[in-house]
């Protein structure tokens, strides 16, 4: 088990004026509907609990409603819990002081907004410098860093133009260059892409996956879109609701999705992208010469077999052979799963 | 039914008394404090009077310069600036340089103190929902309360002179700068004040970085109105015994000299406009960084 950074336990967050009376309610069962329609309170958490290990991308995905961006606003606090608890390194986020929880915000994670909130009154580099102002950095230390950074997510030569004149994807750029350059360990994203159009966010995932192969932060994804979830995400946790429906890593939540609202979200998903050759193989070993490390895609690995005219392969996995595939089971992998018609659900 | 024929209204006496025992007790208010509230406005009053002098007595090339250069820093515009020059060189022309500089001062001493007094009183109102419920109808008096009703007690309290013909334009002309300065604060984007937070903004940081430049057009709005307003109260203040454009007008009101009246009602025209410009132009050039090629 990787060391946890960040432990959410029991965390409720019920919207009106007297939440916290209606925590035993919704503990003895009152859902979403009900607790509006008796109580007039809106259950935004209901008992989360999700360890989330460091250096890792930890995708949290739902749809609107579900509750995915409270969550994210109270591991910086900008939401008070109702309920619960949120340990980083071991320590509570709710019982920090004023004090402490700026010094926590300043120090220790940074955020990246769905609409880029940047200050539209400054430069692109005053609004990357604008954390590294925040902490009290001297000013020479504070253009160097946030030049680095500028550099890297490739914004170089625009340090003097205002977020208004550059382009969505330029301007979340901005963002990301802003939240990295505190060099903060835990990184939050909430809807980072989810404003861009398709081009654009496939190339942000390009470098924020790129990024993180060199910087190993704890970062948190909040997204509703499911491929992206599956995409960039080491673990995915499925919120509806408010409450936690499944948790896993991609591989196990398209293999066995919890229920029929997991179920019906993974249904249009690209499988042959998400699952590996290993999550299909059999036992046994292929006399074709054809060998995949474990982790090799489907997608990867089945053209290479179709070249090289062969219908098997071995799966290799630290240099042994553990198993073999067969592109009958590749083919059985990327079938849909039968779908359960007879149970119509319906989301909001 | 009798009782639908009158209505029941106090009786004559009891209303006389009513009336009485207000008065008297602000008379009484007044003959015991007004000496005392007189001198704490001294300081403001000497103020006054010297900043009058100092416009009138000095020589006008360089107040029609210093005219000059303050719209251009104002609105970096050549038709401004010239604009400028030649309406002030025109009132002068006509013989009303002296009041229009009486008038200039007593508006830039009024406007100063209402941006020193309403931006503060703005960003309480924006903190906090129950300032906003106590201030915003007092601001709905005074600007709907006809202005000679407050003259009454500010001339029983103050006597007539500059600081109350201040105090007069003053409670016109804060409105506007306050209730922008709150509405400026509270339409600050949500996301970015969230960003600010998230990166560990001290309420300072908040105010100055984020929340006030943000809420400068809408500050700069009010700027402005207040300005207009002040503008609006100089033939009022005049009759309460404040120098400048107002009083050549009242007489012109009182004795039907049509050619008078119009003239200076032109001059105070003129600075309006001048002033408006010059501000507005301003205002916009704060906001050069919303001028992108997309706007999202």
């Amino acid at each position: 088990m990787p060391d946890i950074k960040v432990s959410i336990k029991n965390l409720y967050k019920i919207f009106g004026p007297k939440g916290e009376d209606m925590v035993p309610k919704v503990e003895d069962g009152a859902t979403k509907a009900s607790l509006l329609a008796d109580h007039k309170h809106v259950l935004g958490l209901n008992n989360v609990n999700i360890d989330i290990p460091a250096r890792r991308i930890q995708v949290i995905m739902g749809l609107s409603g579900s509750g995915k961006s409270t969550l994210i606003r109270h591991l910086n606090r900008l939401i008070e819990p109702t309920a619960g608890q949120v340990l980083i390194d071991g320590v509570d986020v709710l019982a920090m002081s004023d004090a402490e929880l700026r010094d926590f915000r300043r120090n220790k994670m940074s955020m990246v907004f769905q609409k880029f909130a940047l200050l539209p009154h400054r430069t692109v580099m005053d609004n990357v410098c604008y954390g590294l102002k925040i902490k009290g950095v001297d000013k020479a230390e504070m253009v160097e860093r946030s030049q680095r950074w500028i550099d890297r997510v490739g914004l170089a030569g625009f340090e003097n133009n205002y977020p208004a004149q550059l382009s969505g994807g330029m301007q979340q750029r901005v963002g990301l260059a802003r939240a990295l350059a505190t060099d903060a360990e835990i990184l939050l994203m909430d809807e980072a892409f989810s404003a861009l159009d398709p081009l654009i966010r496939k190339d942000m995932q390009e470098i924020l996956l790129d990024l993180q192969q060199e910087l190993h932060k704890t970062i948190i994804f909040i997204t509703h879109d499911l491929d992206e979830a599956l995409h960039i995400g080491d673990n995915i946790v499925i919120l509806r609701d408010g409450a936690v429906i499944q948790q896993g890593t991609p591989q196990e939540i398209v293999l066995d999705p919890a229920d029929d609202y997991v179920r019906d979200f993974i249904k249009d998903i690209n499988r042959a992208r998400v699952l590996d050759v290993k999550s299909v193989m059999e036992p046994g070993a292929s006399d074709t010469g054809l060998s995949f490390e474990a982790n090799t895609i489907l997608e990867k690995a089945m053209p290479v077999m179709s070249k090289a005219d062969v219908t098997s392969a071995n799966v290799t996995q630290d240099g042994e052979v553990i198993g073999m595939v067969t592109l009958a089971d590749m083919i059985g992998g990327i079938a849909r799963p039968e779908s359960h018609e007879s149970e119509q659900v319906t989301y909001r | 039914m009798a009782l639908f024929d009158e209505f029941p209204s106090l009786g004559r006496t009891e209303l006389r008394d009513l009336k009485k025992g207000i008065d008297f007790a602000f008379n009484d208010f007044s003959r015991d404090n007004g000496e005392a509230i007189e001198h704490f406005f001294d300081p403001l009053m000497f103020f006054m009077v010297w900043f009058e002098k100092l416009l009138i007595n000095a020589p006008w090339p360089l107040m029609v310069l210093i005219f000059a250069v303050l719209a251009w820093l104002g609105a970096r515009s050549i038709p401004i600036v010239i604009g400028t020059i030649v309406s002030f060189l025109t009132i002068g022309w006509f013989g009303m340089w002296e009041d229009t500089m009486a008038t200039v001062a007593i508006i830039s001493v009024a406007t100063a103190l209402c941006i020193g007094l309403g931006i503060p009183l703005g960003i309480l109102m924006s903190k906090s929902n129950r300032v906003q419920a106590v201030v915003t109808p007092i601001l709905d008096i005074m600007q709907t309360i006809p202005s000679f009703v407050y003259l009454i007690p500010v001339v029983m309290l103050l006597g007539i002179g500059k600081v109350p013909g201040l105090i007069a334009v003053c409670i016109y002309a804060l409105p506007p700068i306050v209730r922008l300065t709150n509405l400026g604060i509270r339409l600050v984007d949500k996301e970015v004040l969230e960003a600010a937070e998230a990166f560990g903004s001290s309420y300072r940081q908040k105010l100055f970085d984020v929340q006030m430049p943000l809420a400068l057009p809408n500050i700069f709005a009010g700027v402005n109105q207040t300005i207009m307003m002040a503008l609006a109260m100089v033939v009022i203040a005049s009759m309460i015994g404040v120098k400048g454009l107002g009083v050549p007008v009242l007489r012109a009101v009182s004795n039907q000299y049509l050619a008078l009246g119009l003239m200076n009602g032109l001059a105070i025209v003129a600075l309006a406009v001048i002033f408006d410009r010059v501000s507005q132009a301003y205002g916009k050039r704060l906001q050069k960084h919303r001028q992108g090629g997309h706007d999202a």
